[in-house]
C-alpha cells in the first residue's frame, strides 16, 4: 500500500515547509503572545481592552477563515497602500508570508493567556525584593519576570505549538507548497488517495512525536534546579 | 479600498443559512462523537493491555495529525478501495455531507475520550472506595459514580472541545459543503468582496461561539448546584 511511486521525496519537502512554517509561527505567535500577555496586565484601559479583543476574536473565528481573510483580504490594503506610496500595480502577500501572519495572530491570541498566567506565577516578594534594591520596572522584567516565565509557561506553549504544528495544513488552502498540497499534489496523478493522505498522516505524526520529544527535555532543562518539577 | 455594508446586508440570509449548515454538522458530530468517546474512553483505562493499546493508538492518530487530513482521508481516501466502493456504506461515503460528519465525529472522539479519561481519573478515590463498600458491582460503580462525577469535572474541558469543533467545522467547505466558510468563499467569487463577506462570517462565528459558551456555563452551574459554595 505505501509505493509512493516516487513521490516521496516531495512529499520529505513538503514536510520541511511545514516545519519551517510552524518555527517561524512559533517565534512570531510568542513575541504577538508576550506582548498581548503585557497589554492585558498593563495599567492602561486602552491596552487591556484591544489585548481583551485581540484574544476574544481570534478565538472565536475558525482558523481557516483567518487564513483565508489574511490572504484575500490583506492584498486590497495593500495595494492601496503601495498606490499611496506611488507604486502602480497589484500588491499580494505570498502564502507562506500570509500563513506565517494568519497563524501566528491565533498562535498568539492563545499564547497571550499562557504568558499572563505564567506572569502571574512569579511570586509577588520576588518582584519587591528586586524593587527594593532599586531596579526599575523594566530592569525587573527583563531580570527576574522574564527568566522565570519560560518555566511555567512551557508546558502551554508547547501545547499550543502542537495546535499550530496541525493548523499549518490550512495554509494548502492557499496554495503553499507543505506537506497537505504535496500530498494532494500526488494523488492527481496517482489516483491513490488514501496512500498519499495517509503517508502525510505519518508524516505529521513523525513531526508530532519528536517534537513531544523535544518538549519533554525543555522542559526537563527549564525546571533544573527545581526541586520536586522534574517531570 | 472602501467597505460596502450593502453587500454584506445582501449576502446576510445566505450566510445565516450557511451557519445552520455549520450548527447542523457540529451537532451531530459531537452526539456521534460522545458515543464514540465514552466506549473509547472507558477502554482507556481498562485492565486489558490490548484495549487500552487499541484506544491509545486511535486517540495518538486522531489528535496528531490535522482535520484537513482526516477529511481528506475519508472523502477523497476510502473510494481508492473497491471493497468500500462496493459496500452498501457507498452511497453515504460519497457525499460531502456524510463524510465531513464521519471526520469530525471521528476527530472530537478522540479528543473527548482524553477529556472523559482524564475526568475519570480525576473521581476521588475515597468516593470509589466508598461506593465499593455498599457492594456496588464495577457496572454499577461506573454508571452511578464514576461517570457522573467525571462528566462534572470534565465538563468545562469539553466546552472548550466544543469551541474547538466549531471553528474546525469550517474545513467541511473544502470538500464542497457550504457551511459558513463555503458560503463566504461562493459569496466572495462572485462579488470579489473578501474583507466584507470574511468579517460578515467572523461575526456570525463568533456569536455562534459566545451563544454556546453561555449555555456550557448555565449546563455547568446546573451540574454542579449541588456544591452550593462552589456553584458561580
Amino acid at each position: 500500500m505505501f509505493d509512493l511511486k516516487g513521490f516521496g521525496d516531495q512529499l520529505l519537502l513538503g514536510a520541511l515547509m511545514t516545519v519551517g512554517l510552524a518555527l517561524s509561527v512559533l517565534c512570531v505567535g510568542t513575541i504577538l503572545g508576550l506582548a498581548g500577555a503585557i497589554a492585558k496586565l498593563s495599567k492602561s484601559a486602552p491596552a487591556r481592552f484591544a489585548a481583551e479583543t485581540y484574544t476574544a476574536v481570534l478565538r472565536g473565528i475558525p482558523e481557516l477563515l483567518i487564513v483565508l481573510v489574511i490572504y484575500f483580504g490583506s492584498s486590497g490594503l495593500l495595494t492601496a497602500a503601495a498606490e499611496a506610496m506611488g507604486h502602480d500595480g497589484f500588491v499580494e502577500l505570498s502564502p507562506f508570508a500570509a500563513g506565517v501572519t494568519a497563524l501566528s495572530l491565533v498562535f498568539g491570541a492563545y499564547a497571550t493567556e499562557v504568558f499572563r498566567g505564567a506572569i502571574l506565577a512569579i511570586p509577588k516578594g520576588q518582584i519587591e525584593a528586586a524593587r527594593a534594591i532599586g531596579m526599575n520596572r523594566r530592569l525587573v522584567f527583563l531580570r527576574v519576570t522574564l527568566p522565570q516565565l519560560w518555566r511555567v509557561a512551557l508546558p502551554g506553549l508547547g501545547n499550543l505549538f502542537l495546535v499550530s504544528q496541525k493548523d499549518t495544513a490550512l495554509v494548502s488552502v492557499i496554495g503553499l507548497e507543505e506537506l497537505t498540497r504535496k500530498a494532494a499534489f500526488a494523488t492527481g496523478f496517482t489516483k491513490a488517495p488514501f496512500t498519499f493522505y495517509m503517508a502525510a498522516a505519518v508524516l505529521y505524526l513523525t513531526i508530532t512525536s519528536v517534537t513531544m520529544v523535544g518538549l519533554h527535555l525543555a522542559e526537563r532543562r527549564a525546571s533544573r534546579g527545581m526541586p520536586g518539577m522534574r517531570g | 479600498m472602501s467597505f460596502d455594508l450593502g453587500l454584506v446586508i445582501e449576502y446576510f440570509p445566505r450566510l445565516l443559512s450557511g451557519a445552520g449548515l455549520t450548527v447542523e454538522l457540529i451537532a451531530i458530530s459531537s452526539l456521534v462523537g460522545i458515543c464514540i468517546a465514552v466506549p473509547v474512553g472507558l477502554m482507556r483505562v481498562s485492565a486489558s493491555p490490548t484495549l487500552r493499546n487499541l484506544s491509545l493508538a486511535y486517540v495518538f492518530f486522531f489528535r496528531g495529525t490535522p482535520l484537513l487530513i482526516q477529511i481528506f482521508l475519508v472523502y477523497y481516501g476510502l473510494s481508492q478501495f473497491e471493497a468500500v466502493r462496493n459496500s452498501v456504506l457507498w452511497p453515504f461515503l460519497r457525499q460531502p455531507y456524510w463524510c465531513a460528519i464521519v471526520a469530525f465525529a471521528l476527530n472530537t472522539g478522540a479528543y473527548t475520550a482524553e477529556i472523559l479519561r482524564g475526568a475519570m481519573q480525576a473521581v476521588p478515590r475515597g468516593e470509589i472506595e466508598a461506593a465499593r463498600a455498599f457492594g456496588m458491582s464495577t457496572a454499577l460503580l461506573f454508571r452511578r459514580v464514576i461517570l457522573p462525577r467525571a462528566v462534572r469535572i470534565g465538563w468545562p474541558a469539553y466546552g472548550n472541545e466544543v469551541i474547538f469543533m466549531i471553528k474546525g467545522s469550517a474545513l467541511a467547505s473544502t470538500i464542497t459543503l457550504l457551511d459558513l466558510t463555503g458560503m463566504a468563499r461562493t459569496i466572495i467569487a462572485k462579488t470579489y468582496a473578501p474583507v466584507e463577506i470574511f468579517l460578515a462570517a467572523g461575526l456570525i462565528y463568533l456569536a455562534i461561539v459566545f451563544v454556546l459558551t453561555r449555555a456550557f456555563r448555565r449546563i455547568e452551574a446546573r451540574l454542579n448546584r449541588y456544591l452550593l459554595h462552589e456553584s458561580a
